[in-house]
């Protein structure tokens, strides 16, 4: 079977999840990465969306984190307030899931704005619960394709601490969670360098090459000297992403 | 005591120019009919408050209502983005609209100040992030046990909140479930409340995880069958997912806008 860059990065982002794990997730490809997961490795995940709902099972592509399938199939439905402070706050859950619309070398998030804040080339949605996600979550995993307009030296606003200006930056700042320990593109997947916290791509999905890779950065990307490829999406999972996210456009049942 | 009125009554009497209003829901239970008849009243210069201005506040904003937003996320859920919001960030059309901007832990905790009596609340958030230097609502406060720095973020106080639910009875006290989002906190935190409801009966029936608030805090009740459409009243009808992608073609245009505010609003373009 073949495949496109995207399906790959979904599938990609969906293995980062474990069975068992609990997972704050957002909109868009996230979303679509842990209901794959839930749907093949790891029945057991608990999806929990901003809107209060706390182990979730869609039987279909919600459209958004407030749809109804997520309240209908939860475990527990509670207030905004009630996930923020006590679910979130805590560092109860194991991975914040999330998506970007500009990410720095040291793995800082802005979905604010585009250009000065005050004279915006282009104004984005905002924070949401990325902020607070990427701060208390025990780790983050950022899902977003990679391209020069994306990936910039320095964001133009740090709207979710990735790494700030290096090692020692999270906890200065007392976050508590681990931040972003994988980013995972179209072309591969970035790793924070150890000591320090420069974002290394460490993988490449098949078909893409280094070249590509650094085409679309736009710092001068480091590679790992133990550069990897992704395992090839299976049958299996391409079947079930497809089955997915045909329920999204259908508003139908998952088959 | 809630008095039960119709819509265009209730509006009146209890959303003023000026005023700081809070049209919640958090995708569900939006009280959009509520909002469109705030738009044909003509009102002016009031300051939104909504963690997720979607595309009610949208038309709101492109109908010139507003001269203030005070937000955490201001997108078309599922869909993209939200054009008359950035027109008038952006362009300062129909008029300029000035923004206060939070995540969503800070909004939360600020209703909860706001319903709890409070001046502020406290959280863990913001830390090392740009926002604190653009929003002068986003303090810092030292723990007098501890001594660790947290962040403080003012009370919420709205003079009005338009909210919508699921059921009155006809003393108008009011229940809702599935997702019930800041409702509660939302409704205890402002002055004055009106609640569009899907169903006026005679007795609420007790539901597991439902949200009762009690009449005597609640100022009016209008029943609005499917008041809020395209959003969803869980047990009542479904989310219009369809309405939700149209909406950004509608938006993209000032023209185009213009017209659907006249034909589905009824209302004349600021």
């Amino acid at each position: 079977m073949s495949w496109t860059t995207s399906e790959m990065m979904t599938v990609a982002a969906s293995r980062a999840l474990r069975d068992g794990a609990t997972c704050f997730v957002g909109i868009g490809k996230p979303s679509t990465a842990a209901n794959l997961a839930r749907a093949t490795h790891a029945p057991g995940l608990v999806l929990i969306y901003e809107s209060g709902t706390i182990g979730a099972k869609p039987d279909r592509l919600p459209l958004s984190i407030g749809d109804g399938v997520l309240a209908e199939t939860a475990t527990t439905v509670v207030s905004v307030p009630e996930i923020f402070n006590y679910w979130l706050q805590p560092g109860r859950i194991d991975v914040g899931f999330l998506g970007a619309a500009q990410l720095d070398r040291l793995a800082n998030i802005n979905t604010t704005v585009i250009g000065p804040y005050d004279d915006p080339t282009v104004r984005l949605p905002g924070a949401g619960g990325a902020p607070e996600i990427a701060a208390s979550c025990r780790e983050v995993v950022v899902v977003v394709a990679q391209s020069r307009r994306t990936f910039v030296e320095r964001v133009d606003f740090v709207t979710s601490v990735g790494f700030g200006d290096g090692p020692g930056y999270r906890e200065r700042h007392g976050l508590r969670g681990r931040g972003p320990t994988q980013v995972i593109t179209d072309l591969g997947v970035l790793r924070p360098d150890p000591v320090t916290c420069e974002l290394v791509l460490t993988e490449l999905h098949p078909g893409a090459t280094v070249e590509q890779a650094r085409e679309a950065t736009g710092w001068d990307l480091r590679v790992a000297a133990d550069l990897s490829v992704t395992p090839e999406p299976s049958e299996h999972e391409l079947r079930v992403l497809r089955a997915i996210e045909a329920t999204a456009t259908s508003g139908g049942a998952a088959p | 005591m809630a008095r039960l009125l119709g819509l265009a009554e209730a509006v009146a009497e209890l959303v003023r120019d000026g005023d700081t209003v809070a049209v919640e829901g958090f995708t569900h239970l939006i009280p959009v009919a509520a909002g469109h008849e705030v738009i044909r009243q003509g009102r002016r210069d009031l300051t939104l408050v909504r963690m997720t201005p979607d595309v009610v506040y949208d038309q709101m904003i492109g109908a010139g209502c507003a001269s203030r937003l005070v937000f955490s996320w201001g997108g078309n859920p599922g869909v993209g983005s939200l054009h008359r919001f950035r027109d008038a960030v952006q362009n300062g059309w129909p008029r300029p609209l000035e923004i206060e901007e939070h995540s969503h832990a800070g909004m939360a905790n600020r209703y909860v100040a706001g319903a709890s009596g409070l001046p502020f609340a406290v959280l863990r958030g913001y830390r090392g992030t740009d926002l604190p230097a653009h929003t002068t609502t986003i303090a810092t406060v030292t723990c007098p046990f501890t001594g660790e720095e947290l962040t403080a973020v003012p009370a919420l106080t709205p003079d009005v909140a338009l909210l919508h639910a699921q059921q009155a009875d006809r003393e108008g006290n009011v229940q809702m479930w599935g997702i019930t989002g800041v409702n509660k906190e939302v409704a205890l935190a402002s002055r004055r409340v009106l609640f569009t409801v899907e169903e006026v009966v005679d007795a609420l029936e007790p539901r597991p995880g439902a949200v009762v608030l009690p009449s005597w805090v609640v100022d009016a009740v209008a029943h609005v069958p499917g008041g809020a459409q395209p959003s969803y009243a869980h047990g009542y009808s479904e989310r219009d997912n369809a309405a939700y992608r149209a909406w950004d073609a509608v938006s993209r245009d000032r023209e185009t806008f213009g017209r659907w505010l006249a034909d589905e609003v009824g209302a004349v373009p600021a």
